[in-house]
C-alpha cells in the first residue's frame, strides 16, 4: 500500500470521535485509486489503514451504489429513469447512449473506456433528463446531445 | 410569476452567493452575531415563536426537536449536530439548489442551530452524487474558517455514497458511523442516543438555512408568512410535465393550481393534466380536479388524503400510465429497501411483479386485491416508513384511477398501447435482475389467484 493512502486515511480518521466512520471516504479514496472500483487489493488497503477486516469493508462497499465491486469504464454514464426524467424522454435519452456506444444498459464498452447505468433519482428533476458523466451532472439532457456526450469522453 | 417575498434565496437575485464579502454584503452573518448573543433558551424560544416544521419531509416541530436534547449538565457526552443534506426522494431538488446558491445562509444556519443544541460538532451529510455542491460547501467552510467565524465549531462535511434509505435520519446515523445503512429501533430517539449513543438533532438542510432568517427576523415575524399550522416559506421543486419546471420558494398555503399553471407555465406540449404527487414519490397521488382545489400545506394536503412532505411537486398529464407509474415507483422503493425488514424487502418486490403482471395484460381481479393486501402487509410492519410508502403511493394510484387499472386487467393489454409516457422505462432492478446469472431468480414472480 502507498504510504500516501495510508497517511490520507489516517487524516480522515483524525476527523471523527470514532475512526470506523471514516469507512466511506476511506473507500471512496481507494476507489478513486483503483480505476474507479474496489478489488480485493483496495479492501485490504482500506482495511489495513482502519484496523477493519476486508469483510467488513465489502460488506459496506457492497450496501452502497457508488461503489463498484467489479470492474467498470474509465468513465462512467449514469442515466436518471425515475419518475420526473422518464416522462421527460429519459428513455429516449438512453436508448441513444446505447446506440452510440454499441452497449446495453448495465454494460461497458469493449475498449473499457465506457460504462452505462440506468439509475435512481439523481436529485435534478426539474432539470430532466439528469445524465451523470464521471459525477458530474448534464441537465436537461435530449436524445440529440447524446453524439456530442459520447464524442466528449474520447476513445 | 409571484411576487412572494424570499427568505431562503433572499438577496441573491436569482443567483448564487459563494463568495463571503458578498453575502455580509447583503446582511448575511447578522443573525449569527446576533445568535452568540443570545442564550441556547433564546434561540430555541425564537424557533417556537416561527412555529418552523422540519422541512425534510416529516414536518417536525425544529424548536420542539431542539428542545427534546438534553442540557450538557444533565448529559455530559458531546453533543452533535447532524444535517441531514441526504436530498433523495424522487421529485425533490430544493436541498441541492440552497447549497448552491446560498452556501454561508446554510452554514450560518448550522452556527446558530449548534448554539441552540449547546453543540461544538456539527456533521453535515450530503449525498454522495452532489459532488459539485460538496465542492461549493467546501470552498465556503474555508472562507468561514480564514475569517475566523466558526467559533470554536467544528463542522465537518461527509459525503455518502449512494443509498436512498440514508435519508431516513437512524440509518444516516449508522452511516456516518461507518456501517451499512440501516434504520434503528426507535426509542431511543436521536435527541437521547443519537450519532455516537449522545444526544444530536437531525436537521434537513432547508430548516436550517431557515433558521437564519428566523434569528434575523425574529420568529413572531417569520410567523406572519404562510398560514396557520404551516408557517413561513417553503421550496417547491415543480418537476414533471409542465413548461418551466424548477424550484420555488413561495408561501405555505400558495394554491398548487397557481403554481403549476402561472408559476410553472401550464402543462407541457399543449397537453392536459392527469395527476399531481404533490409531496414527493412517497406522498399519495391527487387526481387533476383534486389538485384544482387544495392549497400547499400541511392541513389542505393532509385533509385532501395526501402530505406535504418534501413540497416535491411532480405534474403529470395525460399519456402517463397509472400502472407504469406504479411500476416505475414501486421499482424505486424496491431497489432502495435496506433489507433489514422482512415486510418492505420482500413486500417492495412483490408490488413490483403484481404490477408488473397487470401491465402486461396478464392480471387478474384477484391481483388487484392481492396489491392491496401485500401493501396492507408492509404498512406500520417496519422499523421506517420505507416500505409503507412504496404501499401507500401505489395504493394511492388504484383508489384514484381504479378504472384503468380494471381496464388492464379487463382488456388484457395496456389501454395506451405503449404511447404511455413511462412506456419501456429501464430501471436499475430490470439491469440488476438480468445480471444476476442463471438463478431461477430473476424470473418475475408468478402470482397465483
Amino acid at each position: 500500500m502507498s504510504q500516501t493512502f495510508y497517511d490520507e486515511v489516517q487524516e480522515m480518521r483524525a476527523r471523527y470521535p470514532d475512526p470506523l466512520s471514516a469507512v466511506l471516504p476511506a473507500l471512496q479514496l481507494a476507489q478513486d485509486r483503483h480505476d474507479g472500483w474496489l478489488p480485493e487489493a483496495a479492501l485490504r488497503e482500506v482495511a489495513e489503514a482502519l484496523d477493519l477486516t476486508p469483510a467488513y469493508c465489502l460488506s459496506i462497499a457492497s450496501f452502497y451504489d457508488m461503489f463498484h465491486t467489479e470492474p467498470v469504464g474509465r468513465h462512467s454514464v449514469e442515466v436518471c429513469t425515475n419518475v420526473s426524467c422518464a416522462v421527460s424522454g429519459a428513455q429516449q435519452v438512453l436508448e441513444a447512449l446505447e446506440r452510440e456506444l454499441g452497449i446495453g444498459v448495465g454494460e461497458t464498452t469493449e475498449d473499457g473506456n465506457v460504462t452505462l447505468r440506468a439509475v435512481e433519482c439523481l436529485g435534478g428533476c426539474g432539470w430532466a433528463t439528469v445524465v451523470a458523466v464521471d459525477n458530474r451532472h448534464h441537465l436537461h439532457v435530449a436524445a440529440r446531445d447524446v453524439p456530442r456526450i459520447v464524442k466528449e469522453l474520447g476513445e | 410569476m409571484s411576487s412572494a417575498p424570499e427568505v431562503v434565496f433572499a438577496g441573491t437575485d436569482g443567483g448564487a452567493i459563494t463568495d463571503l464579502a458578498a453575502y455580509e454584503a447583503v446582511g448575511g452573518l447578522t443573525a449569527l452575531r446576533r445568535a452568540r448573543e443570545m442564550t441556547p433558551e433564546q434561540i430555541i424560544a425564537e424557533l417556537d415563536a416561527s412555529s418552523l416544521r422540519g422541512r425534510g419531509g416529516a414536518f417536525f416541530p425544529t424548536g420542539r426537536k431542539w428542545s427534546f436534547v438534553p442540557k450538557p449538565d444533565q448529559n455530559p457526552r458531546p453533543h452533535y449536530l447532524v444535517v441531514n443534506a441526504d436530498e433523495s426522494e424522487p421529485g425533490t431538488f430544493k436541498d441541492r439548489e440552497i447549497m448552491l446558491r446560498v452556501p454561508f445562509r446554510f452554514l450560518e444556519g448550522c452556527l446558530i442551530a449548534a448554539r441552540g443544541i449547546e453543540s461544538q460538532h456539527v456533521f453535515v451529510y450530503i449525498r454522495g452524487e452532489y459532488e459539485h455542491e460538496w465542492e461549493i460547501l467546501v470552498s465556503a467552510l474555508e472562507q468561514l474558517r480564514e475569517a475566523k467565524l466558526l467559533g470554536g465549531v467544528t463542522i465537518v462535511l461527509h459525503r455518502g455514497a449512494g443509498a436512498y434509505i440514508c435519508g431516513e435520519e437512524t440509518a444516516l446515523l449508522e452511516s456516518l458511523e461507518g456501517r451499512r445503512g440501516q434504520p434503528r429501533t426507535k426509542p431511543p430517539f436521536p435527541a437521547i442516543a443519537g450519532l455516537y449513543a449522545s444526544p444530536t438533532a437531525v436537521n434537513n438542510v432547508e430548516s436550517i438555512t431557515t433558521v437564519t432568517p428566523i434569528i434575523e427576523m425574529g420568529g413572531a415575524e417569520y410567523a406572519k408568512l404562510g398560514v396557520e399550522d404551516s408557517t413561513g416559506t417553503r421550496v417547491f421543486s415543480l418537476s414533471g410535465n409542465v413548461v418551466r419546471p424548477g424550484n420555488y420558494e413561495l408561501p405555505h398555503g400558495y394554491p398548487l393550481r397557481d403554481l403549476i399553471h402561472e408559476v410553472g407555465g401550464g402543462i407541457a406540449d399543449g397537453r392536459t393534466l392527469k395527476a399531481v404527487i404533490p409531496g414527493g414519490s412517497s406522498t399519495p397521488i391527487l387526481t387533476a380536479s383534486e389538485a384544482e382545489k387544495v392549497t400547499l400545506d400541511f392541513d389542505s394536503l393532509s385533509k385532501a388524503g395526501s402530505a406535504i412532505g418534501s413540497a416535491a411537486v411532480i405534474v403529470l398529464d395525460d399519456r402517463c400510465c397509472m400502472v407504469q407509474l406504479g411500476v416505475r415507483v414501486s421499482q424505486f422503493y424496491e431497489h432502495e429497501s435496506c433489507g433489514k425488514c422482512t415486510p418492505c424487502r420482500v413486500g417492495t418486490r412483490w408490488l413490483t411483479h403484481i404490477l408488473q403482471k397487470i401491465e402486461s395484460g396478464r392480471g387478474t381481479h384477484a391481483d388487484l386485491d392481492l396489491l392491496l393486501d401485500v401493501g396492507d402487509r408492509i404498512n406500520g410492519t417496519c422499523l421506517c416508513p420505507l416500505g409503507d410508502s412504496d404501499a401507500i403511493a401505489v395504493a394511492s394510484y388504484v383508489a384514484k384511477f381504479r378504472e384503468e387499472f380494471l381496464q388492464h386487467i379487463e382488456e388484457a393489454s395496456c389501454p395506451f398501447h405503449g404511447a404511455s409516457s413511462l412506456d419501456g422505462i429501464v430501471a436499475p432492478t430490470d439491469v440488476h435482475e438480468a445480471h444476476v446469472g442463471p438463478h431461477e431468480i430473476h424470473r418475475p414472480l408468478e402470482v397465483v389467484a
